[in-house]
């Protein structure tokens, strides 16, 4: 039967919402074959796993142990692609966060099968096809896979989550042993857990037109009123004033947020690259000139420094209202 | 300290992407093409791990057509030691048959830490570095931002969401590389003309053409035309107003 494979993320016990999405991108597929979605659970005892039948999985496979509590890159792999042989799946999907890019290449290359990452859409017209992103988000590829099994890793924020109501009954498997050849041995998480901008739904960034480290804090205002994540421009992580976790755009994180504010940030192809997908993007420049304009749903061109206190008090009210 | 860098020739990050006539591929006429970036951070990793070794070799590895010698004559530039072209027209989308060409010149090789990129600026594929690890069973730690090579074992961190994870692996292993790992050397006018008299192996491969078939290849829809909503704080009502009651995201 053509079943479909979704892997889910879990990070400490709890599914990552970006699971949805991936069973939803699943369930596209699994309905034009006429299949199942299968969910694969892989962490440490006790990850919570109901309400994914609310999100089209059929059954939920849960291989848990542990020693797999934390994301464990070989023993992972093994059980996925040992679940994908065993279970005869057309393709396995799963989230491209930064535990899916890292898993999903090595899986297809233990099923020696194709791959094809962080696509925005996927269909099936005879065979499964996907779109997604190349060249920086400056063209849009359409390809057609003609082999089974197959690998698809799928761009966060790109399919919204639909309610899909299947059974989600609860298996477990067995979970494979071995020596992983490489072992994470610690997660380090920052003193002040911050809203990652990866994974946020609104994202205020802020470039050098913040004219230093300390004026920041007028861009974490207006998150924290927001409840969104704080981004930056390379330009102010090579100055050291932000981590680079933070930087948007071609060598840092690509975002598709619901709202993306870009503050004092000019608009260079390379930081476009990281977020033109988002689906609203409001830009706050003193040059009226700025390429971030060409790409604004809303701009207002000001000094940011009038602008930002005014912003940040009347969206704390409207939220509030 | 044996070490190879894989590297990769792709349009400079500025290019403007032209479709060509057959609406599959790019029209590559007056594009200027670069080293990836993620392998300059490869590139500068390796030589500062030979260097700190005291000696060793560092060996550019790249598939592609007769053009990427250019690209690997870049990372001898920067001070890697030769390179190895593996000549072959056309580069399949699928990355399986890539892994498997650079897999198996790898194989021969004795290295004891293999570099990719963490992704390639054109497909942004971030796949061929972990396949390759699997496809030689090597240990692999992807996207790394920080790294230290001691008594034949590393301990690499990656950046998660919201954190960053400790990997250990005994060598030889394969590593891809983020920005923030170090800052990479500029090519100096003397390295560029010693690279120019590095050997430079090019060796035909024929890859499989993997099972992916592009469909087709188009611009990203147009952002529908924006607007300035004003000027100073005295637009901030009018912008809370449009996000509230219009794009409907507050
Ligand atoms: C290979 C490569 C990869 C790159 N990757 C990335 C990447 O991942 N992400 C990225 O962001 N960049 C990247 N870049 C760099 C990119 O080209 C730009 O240099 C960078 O994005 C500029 O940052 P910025 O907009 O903060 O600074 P600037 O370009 O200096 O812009 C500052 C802006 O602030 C405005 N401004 C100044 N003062 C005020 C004020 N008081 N009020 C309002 N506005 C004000 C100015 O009008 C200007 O538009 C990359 C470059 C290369 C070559
Ligand atoms: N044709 C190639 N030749 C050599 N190395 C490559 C090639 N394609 C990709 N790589 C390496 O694999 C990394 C990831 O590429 P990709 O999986 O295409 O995003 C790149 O950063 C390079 O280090």
């Amino acid at each position: 039967m053509p079943n479909v494979l979704a892997i889910l993320e879990q990070r400490s016990g709890d599914i990552k919402r970006v699971s949805h999405e991936v069973l939803t991108a699943a369930r596209v597929l699994a309905d034009g074959m006429g299949g199942e979605v299968h969910g694969l659970v892989v962490g440490g005892p006790g990850v919570a796993t109901d309400g994914l039948g609310a999100f089209g999985a059929d059954k939920v496979l849960v291989a848990s142990d542990a020693s797999l509590a934390n994301y464990q890159a070989d023993r992972y792999a093994g059980i996925a692609a040992d679940q994908v042989r065993k279970g005869s799946y057309a393709a396995a999907l799963v989230s491209a966060t930064a535990l899916g890019k890292d898993l999903a290449p090595r899986v297809a290359a233990r099923l020696a099968c194709p791959f094809v990452s962080d696509v925005t859409d996927v269909k099936y017209d005879g065979a499964i096809i996907v779109t997604r992103p190349v060249y920086a988000g400056k063209a849009n590829i359409t390809l057609k896979i003609s082999a089974t099994p197959c690998v698809i890793s799928v761009r966060s924020n790109a399919v919204t989550p639909k309610a899909n109501a299947k059974a989600g009954s609860v298996e477990s498997v067995a979970v494979s042993g071995g020596e992983p050849r490489a072992r994470t041995v610690e997660i380090k998480h920052p003193e002040r857990a911050a809203i990652d901008v990866a994974e946020a739904s609104i994202v205020v960034s802020g470039g050098r037109g913040l004219k230093g480290p300390e004026n920041f804090k007028l861009i974490e205002d207006l998150a924290s009123a927001l409840n969104a994540a704080v981004g930056a421009s390379r330009a102010v992580v090579d100055a050291g004033w932000r981590p680079h976790a933070e930087q948007v755009g071609q060598t840092g994180k690509t975002v598709s947020p619901n709202l993306y504010f870009a503050i004092g940030i000019s608009g260079a192809i390379q930081h476009l690259a990281g977020m033109r997908t988002a689906k609203t993007i409001v830009a706050i420049n003193k040059d009226p000139d700025a390429p971030i304009f060409k790409v604004a749903d809303y701009g207002i061109v000001g000094d940011l420094f009038e602008v930002l206190p005014k912003l940040t008090e009347e969206i704390r009210k409207a939220r509030e209202g | 300290m044996k070490i190879a860098v894989c590297v990769k020739r792709v349009p400079d990050s500025e290019a403007r992407i032209k479709i060509d006539a057959s609406g599959k591929a790019i029209d590559e006429g007056g594009v200027k093409f670069v080293l990836n970036p993620y392998e300059e951070f490869a590139v500068e990793e390796a030589l500062k791990l030979k260097e700190a070794a005291g000696s060793g070799e560092v060996v550019v590895i790249s598939a592609g057509s007769d053009a990427s010698q250019e690209t690997i004559r870049t990372a001898l530039a920067m001070g890697a030691d030769r390179g190895v072209l593996l000549k072959t027209d056309h580069i399949p989308l699928d990355p399986l048959p890539v892994a498997k060409a650079l897999a198996a010149e790898l194989a021969e090789g004795g290295y004891d830490l293999i570099f990719f990129g963490k992704l390639a600026i054109d497909d942004y594929s971030h796949g061929i570095g972990p396949m390759v690890a699997e496809l030689l069973s090597l240990p692999c730690v992807s996207a790394i931002a920080a790294l230290q090579i001691a008594n034949g074992k590393g301990k690499a961190e990656r950046e998660i969401e919201g954190g960053v994870e400790v990997v250990e692996f005994p060598l030889p292993a394969v590593l891809t590389t983020d920005k923030g790992l170090n800052e990479p050397r500029y090519p100096a006018l003397r390295g560029i003309m010693l690279a120019k008299k590095k050997p430079l192996d090019v060796k035909d491969v024929a890859l499989e053409t993997g099972g992916l078939d592009v469909l087709s290849l188009s611009y990203p829809p147009e952002r529908k035309a924006g607007r300035i909503v004003g000027e100073g704080a005295a637009a901030v009502p009018a912008l809370v107003d449009a996000l509230k009651n219009e794009a409907k995201v507050l």
